[in-house]
């Protein structure tokens, strides 16, 4: 282990080393304990320019139910848990089907459509920009949840394929080879055989793009201009321009887009990390 | 990987990559096609697509706004390198096994998993002129307070700060996974030959987080080239496009100047300077698969 354990160290060293790591992170958070205190402040302290003391009046409540009241919050609360559900099964399910054939299966053109794959989810989202607008709008997908959706699927299936296909390469081939010689359908071998060991796979990768997915500020942006279907980051963003004096019902709402994918996170922690660093651990 | 032998096995990859890669071809593949073809033209985004050769690309490198954008660009990069010397710094301070070391490991990276909308939002307030904390922790200096943001010298600096809080937390987990990963024979081996601290350090653990480098300089590279959201969110650009980047100038040119073949062009710029570090990354990987 590196740094040595601190265990082997001297008391006063072990104490002071436990304030420390607390004190740190309360640093490393302030501007986010900032934007939690803010978002219960009254309009009374945002107008003193109370912005980073204690508030001297707590509004928890009331901002909250305000925001959730008289800005479109809960709509592009709910517009975000609808594009992204669908665009991380989507994009899961094809990548698996996907990575699957590039890891067991031998032919032509195999590392080429690999590279392809790697290198597209790679390239900036300008590059993509004017073309994929104009195709959805050629398709009347326009300000549609599923215009956002489609395209979400199909520029993460990229990395999921990367991902799931690294991920396949190391399962054993005698099982495959195993029920092939059994004569069970090829299908059925995907079905039966190579989802059930692809599980832990599955939830580290769709619970990363999950977030890479729901944090998706460009994209609705360019695809997407109606409150009906806005999801929360243009939400936010939108309202910043309306609500410029209320700070405490931004705040409020940043904390509100914030908090499912930190939820997610802390909930499946092992798996987010498993997710992010598969690729670190080698290559 | 097995021969095929059945007409089954030598179809079923064919219909297990087709909805993968139809989808893939339609909306990244042949879109960059389409933009590099694009950026020969000069188009409004509406009406007919006039033939101009390499005006855009003329015009592009006469233009003020661009080099300005090129130049935050390079900043970006240059600065954010910073994210994974301090991401391995704290990722070496956290690495113990002591009471409540998981939930600060968890809350450390939280800047990564919030949308950069709300980090942007957050470094906004922090800046303020008026109330901003920064302003504040400046006064103790006795300094005379700035407006990061509204300042042409200062912006650009004060956005990639902002960028640096996820982009550090990032590179913090790849090293944690990566020091937990250490060969603790090596370890030991080089203790006992008296090894320690920065020697230690240089010589023996930074060889074993190579991977963990490898990605985490990759990613920051891009991070970098990519950045949109924060400077979209803190600044609109401003003041006078002196914080824009590529990727900020391009969506500006097609989408509020309505020059699509001009933003092809500028898209085109910045995805052969991404096509670089692409092809290192892929030359690595798939060198690494051969081993």
């Amino acid at each position: 282990m590196f740094p040595t354990p601190i265990e082997k160290r001297s008391l006063p060293f072990n104490l002071s080393y436990r304030v420390a790591i607390w004190l740190s992170l309360l640093l490393w958070l302030l501007p986010l304990i900032a934007v939690m205190l803010t978002s219960a402040r009254s309009t009374a302290d945002i107008n003193a320019g109370n912005y980073w003391g204690i508030p001297s009046e707590w509004m928890l409540l009331e901002n909250y139910t305000l925001v959730f009241t008289q800005t479109p919050m809960f709509r592009y609360l709910l517009n975000s848990v609808l594009i992204t559900l669908p665009a991380v099964f989507g994009a899961v399910a094809l990548s698996t089907l996907a990575g699957y054939a590039l890891a067991k299966f031998k032919f032509r053109g195999n590392v080429a459509m690999f590279a392809t794959f790697i290198a597209g989810n790679f390239v900036p989202f300008q590059i993509l920009m004017i073309p994929v607008r104009d195709l959805t709008i050629g398709m009347g997908l326009y300000d549609t949840a599923t215009g956002l959706i489609i395209f979400h699927i199909a520029f993460q299936t990229g990395f999921c394929t990367l991902f799931m296909r690294n991920f396949i390469v190391g399962l054993p081939d005698e099982l495959i080879e195993a029920a092939r010689v059994e004569g069970v359908s090829e299908w059925k071998i995907f079905w039966y055989v190579v989802l059930p060991l692809v599980r832990p796979a599955l939830a580290a990768l769709s619970v990363l793009i999950f977030t890479f997915i729901w944090n998706d500020y460009f994209w609705a942006l360019v695809l997407v201009q109606s409150d009906e279907v806005r999801p929360i980051t243009a939400g936010i963003s939108a309202l910043k321009g309306q609500w410029m004096a209320s700070w405490q019902l931004i705040a409020a709402g940043s904390i509100v887009a914030a908090l499912p994918p930190v939820i997610l996170f802390f909930a499946m922690q092992r798996h987010f990390i498993a997710g992010l660093t598969l690729g670190a651990t080698k290559g | 990987m097995q021969k095929l032998h059945s007409k089954q096995q030598q179809w079923m990859p064919v219909l297990f990559l087709a909805p993968a890669v139809i989808l893939f071809v339609v909306y990244v593949v042949f879109p960059i096609l389409q933009s590099i073809w694009l950026s020969f033209y000069e188009w409004d985004g509406i009406g007919e697509k006039v033939f101009v050769g390499f005006d855009n690309y003329i015009e592009l490198f006469d233009d003020y706004q661009f080099w300005v954008a090129l130049k935050n660009n390079v900043y970006w990069m240059v600065f954010f390198m910073l994210a994974p010397p301090i991401g391995l710094a704290i990722a070496l301070f956290l690495n113990q096994k002591v009471m409540g070391i998981r939930a600060v490991k968890a809350m450390f990276f939280f800047p990564f998993v919030i949308s950069q909308v709300v980090v942007g939002l957050v470094f906004s307030w922090f800046y303020d002129p008026s109330f901003g904390l920064f302003n504040k922790a400046i006064g103790l200096f006795g300094m005379e307070p700035v407006a990061i943001l509204s300042d042409e010298n200062w912006v650009t600096f004060g956005i990639i700060v902002a960028g640096l809080w996820p982009q550090i937390a990032y590179c913090m987990i790849l090293y944690l996974t990566g020091l937990n990963n250490l060969n603790p024979d090596q370890i030991e081996a080089a203790r006992l030959d008296g090894a320690h601290g920065w020697k230690m350090l240089w010589h023996v653990i930074l060889p074993q987080l190579r991977p963990a480098t490898f990605i985490a300089v990759v990613v920051t590279v891009i991070g970098a080239l990519r950045s949109f959201d924060l400077v979209a969110t803190m600044t609109s650009g401003g003041p006078f496009g002196s914080s824009s980047v590529l990727a900020y100038f391009m969506y500006e040119q097609s989408i509020f100047n309505y020059r699509a073949g001009y933003g092809a062009a500028i898209a085109t710029v910045l995805f052969l300077i991404m096509d670089i570090y692409i092809a290192y990354f892929l030359w690595r990987m798939l060198k690494s698969e051969k081993a």
